[in-house]
């Protein structure tokens, strides 16, 4: 080797380290922030055409009242999930103030990357979060009890029916049988022996760890009157209220009612299937269906009124690399107060997180019966556990379940326990 | 008179080299580094940078944090190694893109060269032909997947067509046809790419050898196997190599056609289960630990490959 090529070896190495370090440098340091600060922020709210509307026209209400604070409102930007834009937007520093599409699944993950500001910490503000949401805040603290979210909208899941497909199956559409786990099958049987639907329901049957909260997650919530699927850093699952869940939808698959391949576009909007299992954000979607919805089904059947289900709730986060966050909290009290929540009521159908939903907007319900049954089940909605470990232990969740439930490969029985297992190990990392 | 000629060497006083280099740092021709350092800092930054970085990243416990926050990041040896390779599921995804690969790669360089071959003496409809394989490999994926959902599901075409032959359950809801439907959607998909990249490799082939071996009584296949073949042979190396790599990054045909990886983990691949890692779980660590096995798996592939099918190329 001559010193020669030492030499530009060298020049070149050098420009590759500086390179490096300047790179390392640009992913150092952060935004100078203030939990008081006032001035411009920048909030992102969903991309779904009703969400939108409604976030323009708060950002256009507040902007009005508030012309040295004024709010850039724009939706998430593309991604695979918003999640992942989320958590890339904080290791990038360079997240918005507020965002209205939190997952709860996700909070954990942003808590740990030192994405989100703790809103106990914000004088009043555990007061006003419990204020609004009642007893339903207590499963949006973390597992040391503060509030890295703010408890916004849920989607109560609930069952709907094809009103027309049930008639022409010789059901009554009115008062359908799908109260209990034999019911539900009895008439799901009905349905197809019928020709009136190719399947009973079609839940997502993919191994996404998310789907989990629209098949298990809603009917184990409501046949244990609203347990968590982890409490104390252990699984509650695997008892006799998951087997039975399990079975359920293992028979479902079994017998053809569900089928084990994803369905392409929106299986009950296009009459592939008789029933969905959704919350009410899906009523401005079904608008060409003649449906009716229930609770979701339990083993022996309980009323209306006593069902819990999964809140499959998006919630507001403040984040960490805010700079006015004195300004992005006072816009998160506004656009959770009772004029802003009647405003995302009207305009998305969704339900505020809010203790007094029925009474505070009676006039809305008696206008819009529809989303009477809603406003009721919102009061009784689980939420996925917390800390920074959910969505792994969603998936170790899912992958037990797709195995032995959608495709029938072994017991339910060991394949919930061998889930638990996993998840016991799973809660207790840091 | 005789002209004399001194070796310059001889008139250059003691040291004149290195006071020479000294002048010259960057080299005889420091403008080449100027043409040279847009793609240079791109390969850093784009390839080179992120690339050690995931090295650091599988030997430290890391995850990833706002600018600012106070993490330790304290190193862990292998514990990441341990903890991606002890998980059956990751050692059934080097499983599954193995699957993968062998179906994938052969039936790339067979039928983009046989295609290749048969386009390039097509006389009519040219470029209509060529458009219509190359249209897949630009289409999206997202969009091309939906079709093949339709074609492949249980009640699909393909399965009409087959009648008592379908299989049950159907192809992408079958542990044992997960995978090579894939392969096949890919093979598909991706041809068009490699069929151009035959077309140009077979311009370069002489028309004598091919009137030589004409002459000398070779019939059309016999000319294929005794002058095609051979003499696209870096063109064969380089889909070898492209094809193997691209394979072994597999991600979106799993996560799109299949659901995630599915039927239970039967067509989940390494960069799926690293991306379910990395981003949606928030271990990057242990994905990184998966990314620098994978590379390391990539690049004796395509050594062995380079070894094997390059010859003297």
């Amino acid at each position: 080797m001559t010193s020669r090529t030492v030499s530009r070896r060298t020049v070149v190495a050098a420009v590759v380290v500086a390179g490096m370090l300047g790179l390392t440098a640009c992913s150092g340091g952060g935004a100078t922030t203030s939990s008081s600060g006032k001035g411009p922020i920048t909030i992102w709210y969903s991309n779904n055409a009703q969400e939108v509307t409604w976030g323009k026209q708060m950002v256009a209400a507040w902007n009005a009242a508030h012309p040295k604070e004024m709010i850039k409102g724009q939706e998430i930007p593309a991604g695979k999930s918003s999640e992942e834009v989320i958590g890339a937007a904080i290791a990038a520093g360079n997240a918005p103030c507020l965002i209205y599409n939190t997952a709860p699944s996700a909070v954990g993950q942003f808590e740990k990357q030192g994405g989100l500001v703790d809103l106990s910490k914000i004088s009043g503000a555990a007061s006003y979060i419990e204020s609004r949401s009642g007893a339903v805040a207590d499963q949006y603290k973390n597992t040391s009890g503060e509030y890295f979210q703010m408890p916004w909208k849920s989607n109560p899941v609930v069952i709907f029916y094809n009103k027309d497909m049930f008639a022409k199956a010789g059901l009554d559409p009115n008062n359908p049988k799908l109260s209990t786990y034999s019911d539900f099958i009895a008439t799901s049987k009905k349905l197809v022996d019928a020709g009136v639907a190719k399947v009973a329901i079609e839940p997502a049957p993919t191994s996404e760890f998310f789907q989990t909260q629209f098949d298990f997650y809603p009917l184990y919530a409501a046949a244990t009157g609203g347990k968590q699927i982890v409490a104390d850093n252990k699984a509650t699952f695997a008892d006799q209220a998951g087997y039975d869940v399990a079975d359920f939808w293992q028979t479902m698959y079994k017998d053809k009612l569900s089928s084990p391949e994803q369905y392409t576009g929106d299986s009950f909007a296009a009459g592939n299937s008789a029933m969905a299992i959704v919350g009410p954000w899906a009523v401005s979607v079904y608008k060409d269906v003649n449906w009716g919805s229930v609770p979701v089904p339990t083993k022996d059947g309980i009323t209306a009124g006593k069902t819990w289900t999964f809140s499959d709730a998006k919630n507001i986060g403040l984040y960490s690399a805010c700079k006015n966050q004195g300004t992005a909290w006072d816009v998160l009290k506004f656009s959770t107060s009772k004029a802003q929540d009647q405003k995302l009521l009207e305009l998305t159908g969704q339900m505020p997180l809010r203790k007094d939903l029925q009474t505070t907007y009676a006039d809305y319900f008696s206008k819009n019966p529809a989303y009477k049954a809603f406003g009721d089940q919102a009061s009784r909605t689980v939420e996925v556990p917390p800390g920074p470990n959910t969505v792994e232990m969603l998936q170790a969740f899912r992958d037990a379940w797709t195995k032995s439930v959608v495709t029938g490969d072994g017991s339910v029985k060991s394949a919930l326990e061998g889930a638990a297992t996993k998840i016991d190990t799973i809660a207790k990392q840091k | 008179m005789t002209a004399t000629l001194t070796p310059p060497a001889a008139t250059r006083p003691p040291g004149g080299d290195s006071r020479r280099r000294a002048r010259r740092p960057l080299g005889k021709n420091p403008l080449g580094l100027l043409f040279s350092a847009p793609y240079l800092v791109f390969v850093i930054a784009v390839f080179a940078y992120p690339l050690v970085y995931s090295v650091w990243i599988s030997f430290h416990d890391f995850f990833f944090a706002a600018p600012g926050a106070q993490v330790e990041r304290p190193f862990v040896g292998l514990q990441n190694y341990v903890t991606a390779f002890t998980d059956p599921a990751v050692i059934r995804s080097f499983g599954n893109v193995g699957i993968f690969l062998l179906i994938n790669v052969p039936l790339t360089v067979v039928l983009s060269l046989v295609l290749a071959t048969a386009l390039n003496k097509v006389t009519r409809f040219t470029a209509f032909l060529r458009v219509s394989f190359y249209v897949p490999y630009l289409t999206a994926s997202v969009a091309v997947v939906a079709v093949w959902l339709f074609l492949f599901n249980g009640n699909g075409l393909v399965n009409q067509v087959l009648g008592p032959l379908a299989p049950s359950p159907s192809w992408l809801v079958s542990e044992q046809w997960a995978m090579p439907t894939i392969a096949l959607f890919v093979t598909w998909k991706q041809l068009g790419f490699y069929i151009l990249l035959y077309l140009a490799a077979l311009q370069a082939v002489p028309k004598e050898l091919y009137e030589s071996a004409s002459t000398d009584g070779a019939g059309a296949i016999r000319s294929f196997f005794s002058v095609t073949v051979p003499g696209v042979r870096p063109a064969t190396v380089l889909v070898l190599l492209v094809s193997t790599v691209t394979g072994a990054n597999l991600f979106t045909e799993p996560y799109l056609l299949t659901g995630g990886g599915g039927p239970n983990g039967a067509s989940a691949s390494p960069v799926l289960l690293m991306y379910q890692d990395g981003l949606q779980q928030g271990h990057p660590d242990t994905a990184a630990a998966i990314g620098v096995v994978l590379v390391i798996v990539v690049l004796i592939i395509a050594l062995l490959q380079n070894r094997f099918a390059g010859g003297q190329d």
